[in-house]
């Protein structure tokens, strides 16, 4: 076991490696740098006081070299100002010391964000901890709700409720976010006024049941159907095995069955989907966030994407990563301990 | 001048007249598939099942729709008509007397044209990108799954790489301009365009190596045909001027394939792991067939059900996915009437209008809707046999 983990998590530092280089190469593309420093200086720049400000604030150098600084594997040399001979910080918003110095993602140091004005860090975390507690509402309701439908469905295959349920979910994973968003901004915020169509009250005074309940309801309808249709595969698998038979043939009553010897084994295949969900969520996230104006962690990736703020784009890249790569281990682990008959060499 | 409208039931038997060439068509093509649905295999097998008939009316009502689009749509989708700004539905347009069905937007464009041509945009990229997705996953699926080793390694890693992106960051990457400035789009749509004409080349010549009078014409066309597309779409250079795709859509069909090929990628493998261990392939291997006439002629045969499944489902997704890319405003012009940009300029005014947003959202989710009936049906149907 042991092995496998480490092995895995050898893994995931090549892709995580090699993920950030290629964020790394996409943002420093010709036209992005243009793009950034345009918005850095402005709308009526000539191409020489672009090219000098590029120059001037180091992203002229080698790629490699640059990767490598961001990285921590190369040192940061201080920004001399020509005319004085002094070091100055490159942004006046974010400080830097004045000597040749390691700073990047290994000693924990994610950069400057030209966007906000910050760093990243200061940036980067809040926006997960909002984007945290829209993802554990999503979870509270979803899970939930998507394991009933597809318990109710798969327990008896074929009957009316379980047709029923069935086109359900199918309808819920043909709507994406920003489909269900509109709809349920039309019902619930426009026609019958009971919720605020908006979550950006949400970041200042606190979460409510009126302004961040159509952003859970939104992201979780779109994951509902998916789960349930899993649980309700793994439920009517489990529904014709010997087992249950035998347990209906001890004279148990029907639910007793389902309860006791059918939910804990049609479980474990749904803990695998509902893991990997967490890809999904993040795209989910960006959707919800802009469409509800939350300030959270899609909002700030939509927003250092725009603008190409590239720290805080690297930032949200290895954040959001480390999340869909994490999720996957985890969901690999679990699923070998909760079913007896894998186990991983 | 004040505006006149029409009632709520004029507006409905409106619409449906004006979809006419659609219900022809789905009548004439329901019609004789229920009438020949014995002898037209996994298709005609749809129709013994409601859910099925749903699937498959939906998907072709979007088809149509999109065929005949320019005779269903009253107006011109770009076209703007200043005094209809934010009309309500039902508002007849005083210069031409038509109607306009479901309102104005804030440009003062049709609603019901824009959502009507805006199923042309999306039924020709969905499926189109999807196929590509299909032969890039298939055609390197298979080696990885048949050969397994440091192949299948290798590859696996790739897809593994490319599905740990969170799409939208993949997307805000690869769908900017300024990329367009940059030789990546084209670099990628070359090697993507390249793998069917690299599948067909291979799955020809693996069948009919040791007839040359069939291989060389198949050969000559594949090489023809998928030549004169590939350097249409890549190079925009088509001699004769037909295939072309302008710079934005070429780089949103990259990004699109790019997004959902590993996805085929993993659900190949995972099949050829299965097939490859039957009986059939280990005849075949006895009788000194080639690696790849097996994985080509003896294991994807075997493989289509759960590849037709998985294909119907992907459209849909791919239609989402093309349907975020217009909610952010990526890739697609600002002005273009497909439903993702739609529902975007419409969702910012939702305080003030709703009816602009209500058409494209339902178009979309219907079309999925359709598309997932269909691939559940299909499910069904397969796992009967």
């Amino acid at each position: 076991m042991l092995t496998f983990i480490s092995r895995r998590l050898g893994t995931m530092l090549l892709t995580m490696l090699c993920l950030t280089l290629v964020v790394f190469f996409m943002v420093n593309l010709e036209p992005n740098l243009r793009k950034l420093s345009i918005s850095q200086l402005d709308m009526r720049s000539s191409d020489a006081d672009i090219e000098q400000w590029l120059v001037k604030n180091g992203y002229r150098q080698n790629f490699f070299v640059r990767y490598g600084q961001w990285l921590g594997v190369v040192q940061k040399q201080p920004n001399v100002d020509p005319a004085t001979g002094k070091a100055v910080p490159r942004f006046s918003y974010c400080n830097e010391p004045a000597e040749p110095y390691f700073g990047g993602i290994l000693q924990g140091n994610f950069g400057c964000s030209t966007k906000f004005k910050t760093l990243v860090a200061n940036k980067l975390f809040p926006a997960l901890a909002a984007t945290g507690k829209l993802m554990f509402w999503v979870m509270a309701t979803m899970v939930p709700i998507s394991l009933l439908i597809g318990i109710l469905a798969g327990m008896r295959e074929g009957s009316r409720t379980d047709r029923t349920l069935s086109v359900a979910s199918i309808a819920t994973t043909a709507t994406p976010e920003y489909v269900s968003g509109v709809i349920f901004t039309v019902i619930f915020a426009s026609w019958l006024g009971w919720l605020n169509g908006s979550a950006a009250s949400a970041t200042g005074q606190g979460l409510t049941f009126y302004n961040f309940t159509l952003p859970v309801m939104t992201m979780a309808v779109y994951g509902i159907g998916y789960i349930a249709r899993m649980t309700r595969a793994s439920m009517v698998e489990v529904m014709t095995q010997q087992y249950i038979r035998t347990a209906r043939l001890k004279g148990l009553s029907f639910s007793s069955v389902v309860i006791k010897h059918a939910l804990r084994n049609a479980l474990i295949a749904p803990f695998t989907v509902i893991m990997l969900q967490f890809p999904w969520l993040l795209t989910g996230v960006v959707i919800v966030e802009t469409m509800f104006r939350y300030q959270g962690f899609g909002f700030t990736l939509v927003e250092a994407a725009g603008n190409n703020d590239i720290d805080l784009l690297l930032g949200c890249s290895l954040v959001s990563v480390f999340i869909v790569l994490m999720t996957q281990l985890i969901s690999d682990i679990g699923y070998a301990y909760l079913n007896p008959r894998i186990r991983v060499q | 001048m004040g505006i006149e409208y029409i009632g709520v039931f004029q507006i409905i038997v409106g619409v449906i007249g004006r979809f006419w060439p659609v219900w022809l068509a789905l009548a004439i093509v329901l019609g004789i598939s229920f009438f020949y649905k014995k002898k037209l295999g996994l298709y005609g097998q749809l129709f013994d099942s409601g859910v099925g008939i749903a699937g498959v009316s939906i998907c072709f009502f979007w088809l149509f729709t999109a065929i005949f689009a320019s005779t269903i749509a009253p107006f011109d989708p770009l076209g703007q008509v200043p005094v209809m700004k934010d009309a309500l539905p039902g508002a007849i347009e005083p210069g031409t007397q038509n109607i306009y069905f479901f309102g104005g937007d804030k440009l003062a464009r049709d609603v019901f044209s824009r959502m009507v041509f805006g199923s042309k945009i999306v039924l020709i990229i969905a499926p189109a990108a999807t196929a590509f997705a299909l032969m890039v996953g298939i055609t390197l699926g298979l080696p990885a799954g048949y050969y397994g080793g440091r192949i299948d390694s290798i590859l696996s890693f790739l897809a593994n790489l490319v599905l740990a992106f969170p799409v939208i960051l993949l997307f805000y990457l690869l769908v900017t301009p300024g990329i367009m400035d940059t030789p990546i789009p084209y670099g990628l749509a070359g090697l993507f365009f390249l793998f069917p004409i690299i599948f067909f080349l291979t799955l020809f010549y693996t069948r009919f190596k040791n007839r040359p009078d069939r291989l060389y014409v198949l050969l000559g066309l594949t090489i023809l045909l998928g030549g004169w597309v590939y350097i249409g779409l890549v190079f925009d250079a088509d001699p004769l001027g037909i295939v072309s795709i302008a710079p934005n859509q070429l780089n949103i069909f990259v990004a699109v394939v790019f997004a959902s090929s590993p996805g085929v990628f993993r659900i190949v493998r995972g099949l050829v792991m299965d097939i490859k261990t039957r009986d059939y392939v280990a005849a075949a291997q006895t009788r000194g067939e080639t690696p790849w006439y097996i994985m080509l002629w003896e294991i994807l045969p075997n493989a289509r059900g759960p590849l037709i499944v998985d294909a119907c489902l992907r459209i849909g997704y791919t239609t989402i996915l093309l349907g975020t890319l217009g909610y952010f405003g990526l890739g697609l012009a600002p002005e273009s009437p497909d439903w993702g940009t739609a529902i975007k300029d419409a969702s910012r005014l939702l305080r003030s209008f709703i009816h602009p947003a209500l058409p494209p959202t339902i178009a979309l989710m219907s079309f999925v809707l359709g598309l997932n009936l269909l691939a559940d049906a299909l499910r069904e149907q397969s796992m009967k046999d």
